[in-house]
């Protein structure tokens, strides 16, 4: 396991750093129509491997290319991974190609992870929109196994049409709980869709949740996020309680190539998850 | 009972802060009203002056698609939520259907009534436009936001 919340930004990143370990497919679900998840256990079963809600692998696929994925699974059950994966581009669509049995290389876990502290003894308001559900799961497994903790916990997720919705099954049961709440909206319904039809920020006036008193964290595209951090802004939530998490194209995830760098942050490294304050004005700035 | 209206009406977060004698006023074009799972409260192109204060339950706005096999729903809206704008513009007519999605309860409005009471009273009528402007913002602002189609594929 690499502990890397503090490397250094002007000296090369140590060649283990850079070394993926081998990781084997265990498990292969189809999401969505365009999302896959891949349960990995190390090739290797003495390979330690631990990481904190947030945080994210270069996922390796031999012989293509690597990119950069958030962590989805239950933290509590490293060194298993899980990986939910949007197929966009080269990497992306040679992992879906893969199945069971294959083979694949790690790097990590990198970035900073979401304020699972900071929100101790607060509500916890969780927002995520269509692949954003993905890396906020660890946050509401690791609410669930600490529940006394924390406040209320609820969760708004809005996904392009029904079909779009991640996790399906879990969401079922995470509604069923008594000690969560959660909202599911579409921008747009399909027939036989019975459920909330508007964007996710409007699911934000209404929730339960004590604004003062909430640490909320967003995760999604970055018009939705800003618009969501806007409406808990107005509904009372200090703008210090607001995390969000960005996405910027990535290399070496040791904040030492430059790739994501936006301003003085460093994606991979400073981030992905940032608090709201920190990076407003560098989401709102062109060209970055 | 009418007088008992005063109350849910000032809760109503649109209406937060206005002044009580306005609150009175509308109270005299309110009825409580409730409507069960799959009735409408409305329909497309029907004349209608009503609109609605939606304090329990999900109302699904629909336009009939005879392609899209049936009635596509347009957005929902639940507790809070306030329906209708027909009523303020001539000649009132409904653009979509209102459909109960499970037991409503509302305070009903008599648009006409109401705007007999905006045209006597500027300063009522100032309130209400300015509360409803702000809620079609708010609508506009969504509506905007789901038009960009955020989660597409290719951003
Ligand atoms: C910290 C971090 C965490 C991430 N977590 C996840 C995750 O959990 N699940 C997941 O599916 N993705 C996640 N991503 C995004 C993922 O890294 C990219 O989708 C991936 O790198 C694309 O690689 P590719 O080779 O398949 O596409 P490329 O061949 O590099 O790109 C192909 C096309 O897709 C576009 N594209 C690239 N990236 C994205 C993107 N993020 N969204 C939409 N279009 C894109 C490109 O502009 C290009 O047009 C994360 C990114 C970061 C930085």
């Amino acid at each position: 396991m690499h502990q890397l919340t503090e490397p250094a930004v002007d000296v090369a990143p140590s060649p283990d750093v850079m070394l993926p370990h081998r990781f084997r497919i265990d498990k292969y679900r189809k999401d969505t129509a365009d999302t896959f998840t891949v349960d990995l256990v190390p090739v290797n079963p003495d390979q330690p491997f631990m990481y904190q809600p947030g945080q994210f692998n270069m996922i390796y696929i031999f012989g293509v290319g690597e990119a950069p994925i958030s962590i989805s699974g239950d933290p509590a059950t490293a060194p298993k991974l899980v990986h939910t994966t949007r197929v966009v581009g080269t990497v992306t669509t040679a992992m879906r190609g893969l199945g069971v049995g294959h083979e694949l290389g790690i790097r990590g876990p990198f970035g900073r992870p979401w304020p699972t502290d900071h929100a101790r003894g607060h509500d916890v308001v969780l927002v995520a929109g269509g692949i954003g559900l993905a890396p906020l799961r660890p946050v509401l497994y690791h609410v669930l196994a600490n529940r006394s903790d924390y406040g209320k916990l609820v969760l708004l997720y809005g996904t392009r049409t029904p079909a779009d919705i991640l996790y399906q099954r879990e969401l079922q049961q995470w509604r069923s709980r008594l000690d969560m709440e959660v909202f599911v909206t579409v921008d747009r319904a399909t027939p036989g869709w019975r459920g909330n039809v508007d964007v996710v920020t409007t699911l934000i006036p209404k929730a339960p949740f004590d604004p003062l008193n909430t640490v909320a964290m967003i995760c999604g595209p970055e018009i939705m996020m800003r618009f969501a951090a806007i409406g808990l802004l107005k509904r009372g939530v200090p703008a210090n309680h607001l995390y969000v998490s960005l996405e910027r194209n990535m290399k070496c995830a040791v904040g030492f190539c430059g790739h994501c760098q936006l301003s003085r942050e460093f994606v991979c490294r400073d981030g992905p998850v940032f608090p709201y304050d920190r990076v407003r004005d560098l989401m709102m700035t062109r060209e970055l | 009972m009418v007088s008992d209206l005063g109350p849910y009406l000032a809760e109503h977060p649109i209406l937060e802060g206005m002044r009580p004698e306005h609150i009175q006023l509308m109270v005299g074009c309110a009825e409580n009203v409730r409507f069960h799972p799959e009735e409408y409260l409305f329909r497309e192109g029907e004349k209608s002056d009503r609109f609605y204060f939606l304090r329990h339950g999900k109302v699904s706005l629909e336009l009939y698609h005879p392609k899209g096999g049936g009635a596509m729903v347009v957005q929902t809206l639940g507790e809070g939520d306030v329906i209708g704008w027909s009523w303020l513009f001539p000649p009132h007519y409904r653009n979509l259907d209102g459909r109960a999605t499970e037991l409503v309860r509302a305070i009903a409005l008599d648009g006409a009534c109401l705007r007999g009471k905006c045209e006597a009273d500027h300063e009522l009528g100032y309130e209400i436009m300015k509360r409803f402007a702000h809620l079609m913002e708010k609508e506009l602002q969504a509506m905007q936001l789901r038009l960009l189609d955020m989660y597409a594929p290719t951003h």
